[in-house]
């Protein structure tokens, strides 16, 4: 079913990336098809293509980042348009009226794409009804982030060959975690089991209306997984509220060898980053080789979102030559 | 659970005194965890129960046995005292794990769990350490300890629960103080139930309590001393079980002291919520008038409350929605007490007095004598995932010997405890510990 989709003429018909939630298998299929062939392209001598040449993106982030803006930022290059970085700081915005009214402006300058980060669930959402051109979510809040699961879908799908039938644990802050949020949607859509495992605290039973497995337990929740799926905890929740302690979490929630042992001899390891050593994984498993795919995720990030810009910009009206 | 203080230790250095064979004949054997209720005999050996039942020495026990006659005396599961304050560490003045073990095996109890309201605060691995090294120690009951709730019981930050259980902790408190702010309780609810650990309240909602120093109402009023509303009780209850059902934790309310907060505790088990609870001898034995003129020695926490609210508990007993019946040991010394009412500290020293004052519910007919029994032993322990408090071939030999009639009054001078402070001076009560035994170790003997 997967190798039938594998059509670069499949639609994608929507004028935005705000989220994972809706997107068809196909159209997720199509994104990941063509983030393997710019993956390729990117290791290769040859040059990516420029197909966008002459489009303007904005990089407009309201919290700091420096990973995914970059990626965002390396990603328009290699296709050829030209990109402006606007940090925000986001304790001189504020919000509501402010966020509109910085829309209206970017919107009267007319760029092509427009790549946005914000603190605020829902508020890349209000940003994209506010202008005309595409935009591209870089992370709402505790919402979504689409990009970090396609460049996980990737990573996993060029280990494993497929994501049909894995079973993925996602640990740790599922519940503050837009990285675990999009993955959720994009795995259940492509036929992945996901399974969720944290205290409860990081965890809410309610997650199961999520249609994933809820695991309190690391032991139990890894047994036979195929790709583990780490997520990083916030240092505000590690001071007695959600978790009492960094020693604690890494004790029953930290990824190390003995608990990896539970999972699949060929699990692979997952982390989007920046990773807190001693909190939420052990390097020794971090730095594995054999079962860590975290650098691979990186490379794989500047490839999903050359195939987003790509794809979302094949929509836009086509430039006039002269 | 794991650091079963004393139960891995000390063997090497009193082994002799272990692994005599004693067997107790003639003896009326109660093991409310399996319902027995017989005639018949025990015999421990090496530390353990090696064998009961009534045709046990039917025809006589062979010679090389030492025998004790106990004819009129009931056999039972050592008691579970699963809530003191052993003032160790920081307030060694007014009791010590060691007095407080003597006190206890007077008193026919082979298990106490404390509170982590010591100086300091029981919160981290090192204090649970520290409980279990002067059991160790004391080499004589067992010692278990709770942890705090909250770092420094201060009602914000969580503890390291599921460390601390590593280390033995067996659930978690915050004392004497309720764990007031809801959002901390819910996460507590949920954090522990990581580990299917359970949370102790102490219901008392700390707005309405605050400055009150017995229970609100015309005898306060009469006193002119300030009162803590009965309602505060029910309120914290009713909060917590809301969140028991939302998060799905394991939740036990404290020595329950009203009418309402029975109903409450009985209305939640008809919906099966995983709660529990349970009271202490003041509270079914007393009622606010016992303060009479100022008297400091019945000033505790919750405050004695009416007659309807004493009855009320005793229903609770009976009907089976008070799970368990502690002693809520607080010690004193007499500088706490000797002072202005409203500026007494709380709290009666229990362990010596938990039974004799318990085993009236029996003689007044109010509850049946294995039914109580089970209130102070097996009862506790299944709430603390202990597996003591049941009399089981295989088990650690820890037994109370009870003469159930014999009649004495109760002298507060005479107490092992380090403190005194007890409103029980000249009362005439029924029964009494004759032997406590401990993993085999004789603790406490008024056989000879």
């Amino acid at each position: 079913m997967v190798a039938a989709l594998k059509n670069p003429n499949v639609d994608f018909r929507h004028r935005n990336l705000l989220g994972i939630e809706g997107l068809s298998a196909e159209e997720i299929s199509l994104l990941l098809d063509r983030s393997d062939h710019y993956a390729e392209r990117n290791r290769s001598a040859r040059a990516p293509g420029k197909a966008l040449s002459g489009r303007t993106v904005i990089n407009l982030f309201f919290e700091t980042s420096t990973r995914t803006r970059t990626s965002f930022q390396l990603a328009a290059l290699r296709l050829g348009a030209d990109v402006v970085n606007m940090a925000v700081e986001h304790s001189s915005i504020k919000k509501g009226e402010t966020l509109l009214d910085t829309a209206l402006t970017l919107n009267a300058m007319h760029p092509d794409v427009l790549v946005c980060r914000h603190p605020e669930s829902g508020a890349v959402k209000l940003l994209s009804q506010k202008v005309e051109c595409v935009v591209v979510n870089g992370g709402d809040g505790a919402h979504e982030h689409p990009t970090q699961a396609l460049l996980d879908a990737v990573t996993i799908r060029r280990r494993k060959g497929r994501l049909q039938g894995l079973t993925v644990a996602i640990c740790g802050d599922v519940m503050h975690s837009r990285v675990a949020r999009s993955n959720i949607y994009l795995l259940h859509t492509m036929g992945a089991r996901v399974r969720v495992i944290g205290p409860p605290t990081l965890v809410p039973g309610a997650m199961e209306r999520f249609g994933v497995e809820v695991f309190h337990d690391m032991a139990l929740g890894l047994r036979d997984a195929d790709i583990v799926m780490m997520l990083r905890l916030q240092l505000e929740r590690m001071q007695g509220s959600c978790v009492p302690s960094i020693r604690e979490y890494f004790r029953f929630f930290g990824l190390d060898r003995q608990k990896l042992s539970n999972a699949k001899p060929d699990a692979l390891i997952l982390h989007p980053g920046p990773m807190n050593r001693g909190v939420e994984i052990d390097s020794e498993v971090a730095d594995d080789i054999g079962r860590s795919a975290i650098q691979e995720q990186v490379e794989m990030g500047v490839a999903v979102r050359m195939a987003c810009l790509e794809v979302l910009t094949r929509n836009l009206p086509r430039l006039e030559d002269g | 659970m794991m650091a079963g203080t004393g139960k891995h230790h000390g063997g090497k250095h009193h082994g002799g005194e272990r692994n005599g064979t004693v067997a107790y004949v003639n003896a009326r054997l109660i093991d409310p965890a399996s319902g027995l209720d017989e005639p018949g005999a025990l015999v421990t050996s090496g530390g353990v129960i090696a064998d009961l039942g009534p045709r046990l020495f039917s025809d006589a026990p062979p010679p090389s046995v030492d025998v004790v006659d106990c004819r009129g005396l009931i056999l039972a599961p050592g008691l579970v005292d699963m809530r003191t304050q052993l003032r160790e560490p920081g307030e060694e003045h007014k009791e010590t794990i060691g007095t407080a073990s003597a006190a206890a095996g007077a008193g026919g109890v082979s298990t106490m769990v404390c509170l982590p309201n010591t100086d300091p605060v029981i919160d981290d691995v090192a204090g649970v350490e520290f409980v279990a090294r002067r059991a160790r120690e004391a080499k004589a009951t067992k010692v278990f300890c709770y942890a705090a709730a909250t770092v420094g019981m201060a009602g914000r930050e969580l503890t390291e629960m599921g460390l601390l259980a590593e280390t033995g902790a067996l659930a978690f408190t915050d004392g004497t103080r309720a764990i007031a702010n809801s959002r901390v309780m819910q996460r507590a609810l949920n954090y522990a139930r990581t580990f299917g650990l359970l949370i102790v309240q102490h219901p008392e909602d700390p707005a309405l309590a605050e400055n009150g120093v017995m229970n609100g109402g015309e005898m306060a009023l009469r006193l002119g001393l300030r009162g803590i509303p009965r309602v505060a009780e029910v309120m914290t209850i009713e909060r917590d079980l809301r969140l028991v059902e939302a998060t799905g934790g394991r939740y036990h309310a404290a020595h329950l002291s009203t009418r309402e907060a029975v109903e409450a505790i009985r209305r939640a088990k008809a919906r099966e919520l995983p709660v529990t609870c349970d009271t202490a001898p003041p509270y079914f034995t007393l009622n606010e008038t016992a303060i009479g003129d100022y008297r400091t020695f019945a000033k505790l926490s919750p405050p004695l409350r009416t007659e309807e609210d004493r009855d009320a508990i005793v229903e609770g007993l009976a009907d089976g929605t008070v799970d368990a019946i502690a002693s809520d040991h607080a010690p004193h010394d007499q500088d706490s007490k000797r002072v202005p009412f409203a500026q007494a500290e709380d709290g009666i020293v229990g362990l010596e007095t938990l039974l004799p004052l318990s085993l009236a519910l029996v003689h007044k007919g109010r509850l049946g004598m294995a039914d109580l029994l089970g209130k102070l032993t097996a009862g506790p322990a299944a709430i603390l995932g202990l597996g003591e408090g049941r009399l089981r071939k295989g088990a650690p030999a820890d037994l109370v010997l009870i003469d159930p009639d014999k009649p004495w009054r109760i002298d507060p001078d005479a107490f092992l405890s380090k403190s005194k402070n007890a409103p029980w001076e000249n009362l005439p009560v029924q029964g009494v510990a004759m032997r406590t035994v401990v993993e085999g170790r004789v603790l406490h003997d008024r056989m000879t």
